[in-house]
């Protein structure tokens, strides 16, 4: 598990490398009669991991979908490793996990990533390197005892870490995973942190996971503290900690949620 | 040890990615063996069903029977295409798959492609049991028949993928069904010859693709060369169906709201 070489050296150099993973600018998103996303601005550095924290409906799937480029009606300037977001060049370069595990139910773990490799990397000649990372990200997944097993057979965080391991397919120098993590017992959620670390630091990858879970917010390098569309707070865990007086993120976030509250009221007061 | 994998850009048509989608379509398929049961034997069990309910009438029973080896597969690869592609909308792999560099066309051909092949086993054993054991009286070639039997597959294939975009639930797909299909089936001849209905039927039945796939069929039963009127119904089948798949891709977008 978490096998993970340097990167081996780029022969032609990009030159979008020193650019941020992701720069938004003004990011609004539209979902029927609602605006989902409110004028945002952040940026994601590369090779880091950043945290996209916030409840339930405050908009994280809608900016990771955004990201990806299958998220219609954005509006502002969204570019993703050097790209505006959704540009063809990037369907290689960004690995994307849905909420819910998209894989086939009726083929077995391999079978579905023998698939999503074919995609990503065609050809007869590239058959024994795609076996290869097949193999490779049914360990780094933790279910090379169920390579053989049906996906729809398998429990909920099984499935959910199937299609995780698609998305670690082809290296991807930028992982986008929405709650990567829900539904599952501590130690595997350890062991998923652990490998998403390994990515970050040994590939040079950039990780941007989204959680509701407070306590995963402590093994993020920064954090994007979202509610109700707009963003709280963009910053490292240490920062946010202090610079609230709080014990721990979830007190941070809490805190700040009262404070942008109570500017609202205030500024209605002065109205 | 990992290597950097130089994945190969998004092109419109891709033949390794199309035949590695016809694969996994297949794949899926084989962990369903009652799918396939079901799909391969129906067909064979209606023929034989429709072979002693015309016991005494065999000529009725020749240009029915034929007329059903078109309509079978396009009805069987309409319904298992607009399921599948139905799941594969709400499943979240096509999101995923229009994510990667998979190129529209790539999907498309490939449960064309997949689909297609088991058409052909079903019209295959259709087509020999009706001849060989069934006695249908087929005066010209029996690959013609194959033939006019598999772009029905093809354009039962692209109207299952075309209307599934438009189907929220199984429910609805299933509805579109008797929706598409039936006043196809009304219309296309088997029931009163097209030019002895009202105008306006007879015209709308001109409209309709499956009427050219039961003319062709026809011209089949009752001669014993390629006709120009069956090289017609052939052509004007294969344009419906490349139309509709052409259709059935505009559907698919890659960013959805």
């Amino acid at each position: 598990m978490m096998n993970y070489s340097a990167r081996p050296p780029d022969k032609d150099p990009r030159p979008d490398d020193e650019t941020p993973a992701v720069r938004a600018r003004a990011l609004s998103v539209v979902r029927g009669p609602r605006t989902v996303l409110h004028a945002l601005d952040f940026t994601v550095p590369r090779g880091q991991i950043t945290g996209l924290l916030g409840p339930s409906g405050c908009g994280k799937s809608t900016l990771m979908r955004a990201i990806v480029g299958t998220q219609a009606k954005v509006t502002g300037t969204l570019d993703v490793l050097g790209h505006p977001a959704g540009h063809p060049t990037l369907r290689t370069r960004v690995g994307y996990v849905t909420q819910a595990p998209s894989v086939y139910d009726d083929l077995t773990v391999r079978q579905n990533l023998d698939y999503f490799a074919a995609i990503l990397d065609p050809g007869r000649t590239a058959a024994e390197r795609r076996h290869e990372n097949v193999t490779r990200a049914i360990a780094d997944v933790d279910l090379t005892s169920h390579a053989d097993a049906l996906a729809g057979n398998l429990s909920g965080g099984q499935r959910s870490r199937v299609s995780l391991a698609v998305a670690l397919l082809g290296t991807p120098e930028l992982l986008v995973l929405d709650e990567p993590t829900v539904g599952l017992d501590p130690v595997l959620r350890r062991d998923l942190w652990n490998l998403f670390h390994a990515i970050a630091d040994s590939r040079g990858a950039t990780l941007l996971v989204s959680s509701h879970v407070m306590d995963e917010a402590e093994r993020c390098h920064r954090l994007l503290l979202m509610r109700e569309g707009e963003i709280l707070a963009d910053d490292t865990p240490d920062a946010l900690r202090t610079r609230t007086g709080s014990d721990t993120v979830e007190a941070a976030f809490l805190h700040l949620v009262d404070e942008a509250t109570e500017d609202a009221r205030e500024r209605e007061n002065t109205r | 040890m990992t290597t950097r994998t130089r994945s190969a850009p998004t092109t419109p048509f891709n033949l390794s990615r199309t035949t590695a989608t016809a694969a996994r379509v297949l794949r899926q398929l084989r962990h369903d063996p009652r799918t396939i049961a079901l799909m391969i034997l129906i067909p064979c069990v209606m023929l034989f069903l429709l072979r002693y309910v015309f016991d005494g009438n065999p000529r009725t029973f020749d240009s029915i029977g034929a007329s059903l080896l078109g309509i079978f597969p396009l009805i069987t690869m309409f319904l298992v295409t607009s399921i599948a592609t139905l799941r594969e909308r709400t499943s979240g792999t096509l999101e995923r798959l229009l994510a990667l560099p998979l190129g529209k066309a790539d999907l498309i051909a490939g449960y064309a492609l997949a689909f297609g092949t088991l058409a052909i086993i079903q019209s295959a054993l259709a087509t020999g049991l009706a001849l060989w054991f069934l006695d249908l009286d087929v005066t010209g070639s029996p690959w013609l028949l194959l033939l006019v039997a598999l772009l029905d597959a093809l354009l039962g294939t692209a109207l299952g993928l075309f209307v599934s975009a438009f189907a929220a639930s199984e429910f609805q797909a299933v509805q579109f069904m008797p929706a598409v299909i039936f006043p196809q089936i009304l219309l296309c001849g088997l029931f009163t010859p097209r030019d002895a209905m009202h105008p306006v039927l007879e015209g709308l039945s001109n409209a309709l693709p499956m009427s050219y796939a039961v003319d062709g069929m026809n011209e089949v039963l009752n001669h014993t060369d390629m006709t120009a009127t069956f090289l017609r119904d052939v052509l004007i089948v294969a344009g419906c169906a490349l139309l509709v798949l052409g259709l059935g891709a505009a559907t698919l977008r890659r960013r959805t709201a």
